[in-house]
């Protein structure tokens, strides 16, 4: 088993929660944090196995409650839910089309912090929420939809890099060589 | 064996979820504060990583601008000095007067300060992580301020680092009063989210105020000392706005916070 790609995909994850909880920039510029680990969440569901998706839905959300006001745990359910169905169909998905990356990625990021805030809602709490969440929404979609083709883009970089090159066959095969001259018997 | 993975996969993850929604809230508070700190070595990354180009700056300087920045230094510690002694003077005739009227002495706040580690990345929460704890007694509930005004409070307290619940918040309401005749009382509760033209600073506001609450704009807002969490006198804000509510019953005000919260950087903690 190539543990590689997993070990990249919870390392993003892990930097990504950090990176959302040091770095201001965007909440600064545009009113919201932008949360890459729908996206991320995206590309596991298209390209790892099951275990993958589980433990990015799992270590990510945990990571991500651990330095929010979130109780722990809540985030676990919504990345998997944006993960799984994707998981389960992803034969039919085109998924190196950047076309579909964005969408998927779009529908993620929409669906993941809604079901938090559902999930949020249904456990008494009392989240921060108004006419300006709406605006919130929209950067989250936006921000996480962008991203999806940048983190295909630079995991196939990575795979390329650090991964093993699929082996090829050389297309000369002496068994099929044509042989051309005077057969002496 | 491969759909039988899959419904593994989705009753382990739905499982470990719904174990630690359940689990007590002491429970899950170490349980967060231990995992959060597996952040705690990429801190110091950070924060050297920040810190470079400011050494870079510092170390290109010239001379003459230093030896200019030492003398304006010199000059504010001199006014400082000559506060302080005024303040002193004040001080003690305070007590002398408070001992004359038989009124309990004010006790002088003991600050600490604290960097800001984290911002919480849920936009649905208003907290912020400091690197203060346990270590350095602190507690759930302590006062957390700038030199602007109040920020919020110690909400939840690890051995290294700790969360703070910034005013604007559902989690953190602040008893306060208005610096005017009356001394109108109030709860500074939050009033949504920042929408698109206010993305810096969350929307608060003094609700719970009386119908006949006498407020004009610019007034200022301090804790009142009531509900014992945050010490009398400590200044939040000014008033913004005033909206009279359900034909006049109902009194509210908008509030501008002192502190900028969405710049903040250090923060002091007030131990009582």
């Amino acid at each position: 088993m190539n543990l590689l790609q997993p070990v990249l995909i919870l390392s993003f994850a892990f930097l990504a929660v950090f990176g959302e909880a040091t770095l201001s920039a965007p909440r600064h510029w545009l009113g919201a944090q932008i949360d890459l680990l729908p996206a991320l969440m995206v590309y596991t569901a298209l390209n790892a196995d099951i275990v993958t998706v589980s433990l990015l839905a799992g270590l990510g959300g945990l990571w991500f409650d651990s330095v929010s006001a979130n109780p722990l745990g809540v985030s676990i359910l919504p990345l998997f839910a944006a993960g799984y169905p994707i998981y389960l169909r992803r034969e039919l998905i085109l998924h190196e089309r950047p076309f579909a990356q964005l969408v998927l990625g779009t529908a993620a990021s929409a669906a993941v912090p809604a079901l938090t805030l559902l999930l949020l809602l249904n456990t008494g709490r009392q989240p921060v929420l108004g006419w300006g969440s709406l605006w919130q929404w929209v950067v989250m979609t936006a921000g996480g939809a962008g991203a999806t083709p940048v983190i295909f883009a630079l995991f196939d970089w990575c795979g390329g890099a650090f991964g093993y090159q699929p082996h090829t066959l050389p297309g000369f095969r002496p068994d099929r060589e044509i042989r051309h001259g005077k057969i002496l018997k | 064996m491969f759909k039988q993975k899959n419904y593994l996969a989705l009753g382990a993850v739905v499982f470990v979820a719904v174990l630690l929604l359940s689990l007590p809230t002491r429970a899950t508070e170490r349980l967060k504060l231990a995992v959060g700190s597996w952040f705690l070595p990429l801190f110091g990354l950070a924060g050297a990583a920040q810190q470079l180009p400011g050494d870079l700056a510092d170390s290109v300087l010239p001379r003459h601008e230093l030896l200019l920045q030492i003398d304006a230094l010199r000059r504010e510690n001199q006014q400082l000095k000559e506060q302080q002694v005024q303040t002193v003077a004040i001080a003690r005739e305070n007590d002398q007067l408070r001992g004359l009227l038989g009124w309990q002495r004010q006790v002088a706040w003991k600050l600490k300060l604290a960097n800001v580690v984290m911002r919480d990345p849920a936009n649905w929460w208003l907290t912020i992580q400091i690197d203060l704890g346990s270590r350095d007694g602190l507690q759930t509930n302590q006062p957390v301020l700038t030199a602007e005004g109040l920020v919020g409070r110690v909400s939840a307290v690890g051995y290294l680092s700790s969360q703070v619940v910034l005013i604007g918040d559902p989690n953190c309401r602040v008893s306060a009063m208005v610096e005017n005749a009356t001394h109108d009382m109030g709860v500074l509760t939050p009033a949504g989210p920042p929408d698109a033209s206010l993305l810096r600073e969350p929307p608060v506001q003094l609700a719970y105020l009386a119908s006949s609450a006498n407020l004009k704009p610019g007034q200022d807002v301090l804790t009142s000392g009531l509900g014992g969490v945050f010490p009398k006198g400590i200044p939040i804000g000014k008033i913004l706005d005033v909206q009279s509510l359900e034909f006049g019953t109902v009194t509210t005000a908008g509030v501008k916070l002192n502190a900028h919260l969405g710049a903040l950087e250090q923060v002091w903690v007030l131990f009582k």
